[in-house]
């Protein structure tokens, strides 16, 4: 008998090796951890429970059978984030460089079924050198079942990738269709054809970090959300963003106890907006003030400045956070920004968390580049997110909130819960000179007339009074006391319930 | 007594004066321009007029505007507070000619010290020291040494038309002076075209101290003791203390009698103050005669009980001096600190730009001033409680106000006294990790690191002390390690609250709970600190691994931004910033980023790489957030010292980035017309 249990302990530290000290030691002088060391921090301590440890490959061909250790280069199995479930699949590079075979995608498929099944979040952590070669289509079809997976999990469970080692080919869809991609700054890349083939194709000569680093994918392609300047910051930091995510879309939206108070007023709000109109202020101060201890998770941080999107607690419970920010590109919506904050609204609303926007856009940027690029279609996809979501939605007018952008920005005509505006607001068509050169076209040619007239224009529209009276705004509030009502108009909609007509899906314009 | 008053000016200085009156029962009129709408003397005053656009020089200091003012809320006296007007005598000409008082000297007295060879000249007349030399021209080396000579080694010989150091010799002996004399007078001759030559004692370890003078009309002047001024930075007063730890009862004596007989020889009345320079033997010159109340006039009201503007506003309406100089007796210590909007790491660069945050520590009646029941009310009106050892913050900012560049880049003068100097100081180095700024640059570190310098902490300190101890500017500093391991004690401490409230997240698995160990690793500063945390109702017992226990007591929790604990039952004030994996710890100057992890975590993060950051000196990195209006050049082109580079657009100021040194161009990351953040990177260099 106690063999036996020895033989089990035998195989387990076989298993748990991995692909060997010496891989192991390669693995840590590129700055990586294992896929085990990763599990260990990203989940509690001593709370991993394994999934097929013993699987090995079936292959067979170019010499494969000789090789086939324990685990088959991925680790998957549960366990938990500060006692909360989630199911983690984590590539080993050790073994056969992370290469993903037909086992190997069913290792990551059984946990995604039971991540499904018993609703709780699936964290990949993805080191791979992408299709194992000697299995062929085996591997091919491994991959494809792990995608329909992730569509499937799409808005019922959250899915995060962490990018921590090479990501590419088809290895990156998987990935791609995840709710939020996280990198490791020099250590990790992502593309779907590497920098030979590219030089081979296109003769452009490009480095991997150029064409997939960290920084090409969350400042100019916006395919990650996030990145860390090495393994343990990147999982610290998808600690605490799955403390601000629901288990699955059947679930509350987490709650802690916090240490600021609902009531809390901070007078510094009432000097947020400078006193000229064209002057920009940082819409992150009103954010970090409002949230529940300035605790703000910012997603997509530096792609598309001219919006923030992220997650902040109020009262203990999360809320996203869309807010457009002045100090970039004025604020203004475009494609880029228009983009992001839809994909943002959307996993909002999948996951009923509540959606609170800050609105300060003088509109959509003008010119060729955003018309040529679709700026049309890119707009309509936040518009399209706000008016479908049905979780409650509390909207804070700051200063402008100007023309469709007024639209667009969770306005009271996309089912807006409480649209509250700053004595600063200007609701308008458009600002005061624009509206005055259209208006009085005929009068161009006398500055002073013109003066008065956009004199006029802004003594009449530069408020939200106009709004006010019909009731497209609910209430003008002072900035100081900001945190409290939106604090309470989201404890009032703790019982919203809103749903939208029957249908297969939207069709919204992707 | 006057019924109202207005105050020629803005800022902590406005407020400071807005203060007194109200105790007194004078109403006040504050004035402003366009970009002191908001400001805080504007909210403290019972009126204020509005006086024109933001640039002082079409605003706050010109006359007719300020007339008009006072002719508008008709005030009967003006305060002018210190620079702007204080020392124009044309301004209290004006106040003289419309009847109304000024609060302040007599313009004779303006004007005779307002004159530096008048104001010298006076000050030997009335038997004041002043530094000793040779004005006259000096025909040939002999001559100077004889001159040299009768001065008193050392003696620094300089040419007339010299600068930045040309042409001027320190001599401590007949042969150097000899030298010094040809090669000075060469040097000069090559440098100017013009070899003449004075001689003058050469003061060494030279301090800055000054005098405070009370004189009343009806010829009575005393002196309040001195302040030492010496902590300076390039002639900006930094730190400021009364009484000097350096000068002896007899030296203050001489120097108060030799200032009070100056303010008597000119006719002096209201406060003013005579500054001297003073040597490593404590013989004293004059320098000048402030005719106006200094910045620094707190640390004597904290010593002396007296409220100098009060006596200046009595003074200016007519009344005696309540006091002989038999009354006037020092108590204890006061120490000022000048937080400055500039930043420290960037060479103090003045910072502008809006307040994010904004709290001082509060303030704490003691000593003298409470004594004598003269404690000023904070602004809000209410009284500040009462302590063994006083906090005086004088401030004209507040959270969420703006720092302009128009003006003074000073924040807050913030003061402590104690029974002693050592007192003043432990009081000032609490009250500095107390004192929360957000927003902008600021000084507040370097105040700390200087309140911590063995060399200020003894008192040996000169006018060079931040240029000999900071040579290479401030660069932040780097804590003791006992220092460290009460930092350790209380992040470990902290850090267990915060960990123990993630725990109490909803939708946790029953009966597998995480459970939060005791067995912490604290890195800071590049050190690793094993702990283990022990909690109990009252706080925490912090095991080291080696060393003795540190017991840790605070009411903090996650989120606050201020943490005041107890450790090792010493205080400990640290300003508490979230990082991943820990915090970001500021005190006594050092900014620490504090990662608590457990052992395991640590082991891992020890294989983490150590990335070195980019070499920024290849780099041309924006200063400030703005705008690119302009990039002048492109990749491949060889760029010359000083050549334009590229212009931002920032505070609707355009700023010309030009090339250090020559380079060539190798990448270019911006473009015009976009935004960039401080610090972002704008072009790379071969």
């Amino acid at each position: 008998m106690k063999d036996i249990l020895q033989e089990l302990e035998n195989r387990r530290a076989s298993a748990r090796l991995g692909g060997g000290e010496k891989r192991i030691e390669a693995q840590h002088a590129k700055g990586k951890l294992t896929a085990r060391e990763r599990i260990d921090l990203l989940l509690d301590e001593g709370s991993f429970e394994e999934f097929d440890t013993f699987v090995a490959h079936r292959c067979t061909d170019f010499g494969m059978e000789d090789q086939r250790p324990y685990g088959d280069g991925v680790v998957t199995g549960w366990g938990t984030i500060n006692g909360r479930m989630v199911y983690v699949f984590s590539q080993d590079f050790t073994v056969f460089g992370g290469s993903l075979s037909e086992t190997h995608a069913q290792k990551i498929c059984k946990i995604m079924d039971m991540a499904m099944q018993n609703g709780a979040p699936v964290i990949g952590i993805n080191d791979s050198g992408g299709a194992r070669i000697q299995e062929g289509v085996a591997s091919l079809a491994g991959y494809a079942e792990v995608f329909q997976r992730n569509i499937m999990a799409s808005g019922v469970v959250p899915q995060i990738s962490v990018i921590m080692g090479p990501c590419a080919g088809g290895a990156v869809y998987s990935p791609a269709m995840t709710d939020f991609i996280f990198m490791v700054r020099d250590s990790s890349y992502m593309f779907v054809t590497g920098p030979d083939v590219v030089k081979t194709v296109t003769n452009e000569v490009v480095t991997a970090e150029e064409l997939g680093g960290a920084s090409t994918h969350t400042r100019k392609s916006s395919v990650a959300d996030g990145a860390f300047e090495n393994d343990v910051e990147a999982l610290a930091e998808v600690r605490r963003l799955v403390d601000f995510l629901p288990l699955n879309n059947q679930a509350k939206v987490p709650v802690r106890p916090f240490f600021d108070a609902p009531d809390r007023i901070d007078t510094s709000l009432d000097t947020l907006i400078p006193e000229n109109a064209n002057t920009p202020y940082d819409m992150k101060e009103l954010i970090l003030k409002v949230a529940d201890e300035g605790d703000f998770y910012e997603i997509q941080e530096d792609f598309a400045k001219n919006i923030i999107t992220g997650f902040i607690r109020l009262e203990g419970r999360s809320v996203g956070v869309v807010a457009n920010q002045p100090m970039v590109l004025a604020g203004c919506l475009d494609i880029d920004s228009s983009r992001k904050a839809a994909r943002f609204v959307r996993f909002c609303d999948a996951f009923e968390i509540p959606i609170l926007t800050f609105v300060d856009v003088p509109g959509f940027l003008p010119g060729t580049g955003q018309e040529l690029g679709g700026v049309i279609k890119h707009g309509a996809k936040l518009l399209f997110a706000y008016g479908e979501a049905t979780v409650p939605k509390v909207t804070v007018i700051t200063r402008k909130a100007y023309g469709g952008a007024y639209d667009v920005m969770a306005s009271k005509h996309l089912r807006g819960d409480f649209n509250y505006a700053w004595p600063t607001a200007e609701i308008a068509v458009m600002g005061a000179k624009g509206a005055t050169e259209i208006l009085y076209r005929s009068e161009l040619g006398d500055p002073e007339k013109i003066a008065g007239r956009t004199k006029d224009y802004e003594d009449r529209f530069a408020n939200p009074f106009v709004a006010a009276e019909r009731g497209f705004i609910d209430e003008v509030i002072q900035p100081r006391s900001t945190r409290r009502r939106v604090c309470r108009a989201f404890a009032s909609l703790r019982g919203k319930k809103l749903q939208n007509p029957w249908k297969k899906h939207d069709n919204i314009p992707l | 007594m006057f019924k109202k008053i207005l105050i020629a000016n803005r800022g902590e200085i406005a407020c400071r004066v807005i203060k007194t009156a109200k105790k007194m029962g004078i109403a006040t009129v504050a004035i402003y321009s366009d970009a002191d709408r908001n400001a805080l003397h504007v909210a403290m005053a019972d009126e204020a007029v509005h006086i024109g656009p933001a640039p002082a020089n079409q605003s706050y200091i010109v006359i007719d505007k300020v007339m008009q003012a006072i002719r508008d809320t008709g005030a009967e006296a003006v305060h002018p507070g210190y620079g702007f007007l204080s020392e124009n005598p044309k301004f209290a000409q004006a106040l003289e000619a419309a009847g109304v008082a000024f609060i302040g000297p007599p313009v004779g007295a303006i004007e005779a010290m307002g004159d530096k060879i008048t104001s010298k000249k006076l000050a030997q007349e009335a038997g004041v020291s002043t530094v000793p030399g040779h004005m006259g021209l000096i025909a040939d080396a002999d001559e100077a040494v004889k001159i040299a000579t009768e001065i008193g080694y050392p003696v620094m010989i300089k040419a007339s038309a010299g600068g930045g150091g040309k042409g001027m010799r320190i001599a401590w002996d007949d042969d150097e002076a000899r030298e010094g004399f040809q090669s000075s007078k060469n040097e000069a001759a090559n440098s100017f075209g013009d070899d003449r030559i004075f001689i003058e004692k050469f003061v060494t370890q030279p301090r800055h101290i000054e005098i405070q003078v009370l004189a009343d009309n009806h010829g009575n002047c005393i002196y309040l003791g001195e302040r030492e001024c010496s902590i300076q930075r390039r002639n900006q007063k930094v730190i400021e203390e009364a009484p000097s730890p350096f000068l002896d009862a007899e030296t203050r004596r001489a120097m108060g009698e030799q200032s009070v007989a100056l303010a008597k020889a000119v006719g002096y009345s209201s406060a003013g103050t005579v500054e001297f320079i003073v040597d490593g033997d404590r013989n004293f010159y004059f320098l000048e005669m402030n005719t106006r109340l200094q910045v620094e006039h707190p640390v004597t009201e904290l010593i002396t009980g007296v409220d100098l503007v009060e006596q200046m506003i009595r003074v200016a309406s007519g009344e005696t001096l309540p006091m002989t100089q038999d009354d006037v007796t020092l108590t204890g210590w006061a120490m000022e600190s000048r937080l400055y909007a500039e930043d420290p790491y960037r060479g103090f660069l003045p910072s502008i730009g809006r307040l994010t945050r904004y709290r001082p520590p509060a303030e704490v009646a003691a000593g003298p001033m409470q004594t004598a029941g003269k404690w000023l009310p904070q602004p809000s009106g209410q009284d500040a409680p009462s302590g063994d050892s006083a906090t005086r913050n004088d401030t004209g900012v507040y959270e969420g106000g703006e720092i302009s560049m128009y003006y003074d880049p000073m924040i807050a003068k913030l003061c402590t006294w104690g029974a002693d100097r050592g007192a003043a100081i432990e009081g000032m180095r609490l009250a500095l990790d107390r004192f929360e700024v957000e927003g902008i640059g600021h000084n507040l570190p370097f105040l700390s690191a200087v309140m911590d310098h063995p060399k200020f902490v003894s008192g040996d300190i000169t006018t060079a002390f931040i240029a000999e101890e900071y040579p290479d500017g401030f660069n932040g500093v780097a804590l003791p390690g006992d220092a460290l391991r009460r930092i350790a004690a209380a992040a470990a401490a902290m850090n267990r609250v915060a960990e123990i409230r993630r725990t109490r997240i909803s939708g946790r698995m029953d009966n597998h709970e995480r459970h939060v160990g005791d067995d912490w690793v604290v890195t800071l500063q590049g050190a690793d600190f094993v702990v283990r945390v022990e909690a109990d109702q009252g706080g925490s017992t912090v095991h080291f691994e080696d060393g003795a226990p540190l017991r840790v007591e605070a009411a903090w929790t996650p989120g606050d931004q201020l943490a005041v604990l107890d450790v090792g039952g010493a205080p400990l004030v640290l300003k508490v910033g979230k990082i991943s994996g820990g915090f970001r710890l500021r005190t006594r100057g050092a900014d620490l980023k504090v990662h608590v992890r457990t052992p395991r975590q640590a082991e891992l993060a020890r294989l983490m790489p150590e990335k070195v950051a980019p070499d920024t000196s290849r780099m041309l990195l924006c200063p400030m957030p703005g705008l690119v209006v302009k990039i002048n050049v492109e990749v491949g082109d060889e760029v010359q010292e000083g050549q334009p580079l590229c212009t931002v657009e920032a505070m609707k100021m355009e700023n010309i980035l030009r090339a250090e040194r020559k380079c060539v161009v190798s990448k270019v990351n911006a473009a015009a017309g976009d935004s960039l953040a401080v610090d972002e990177v704008i072009m790379e260099f071969e």
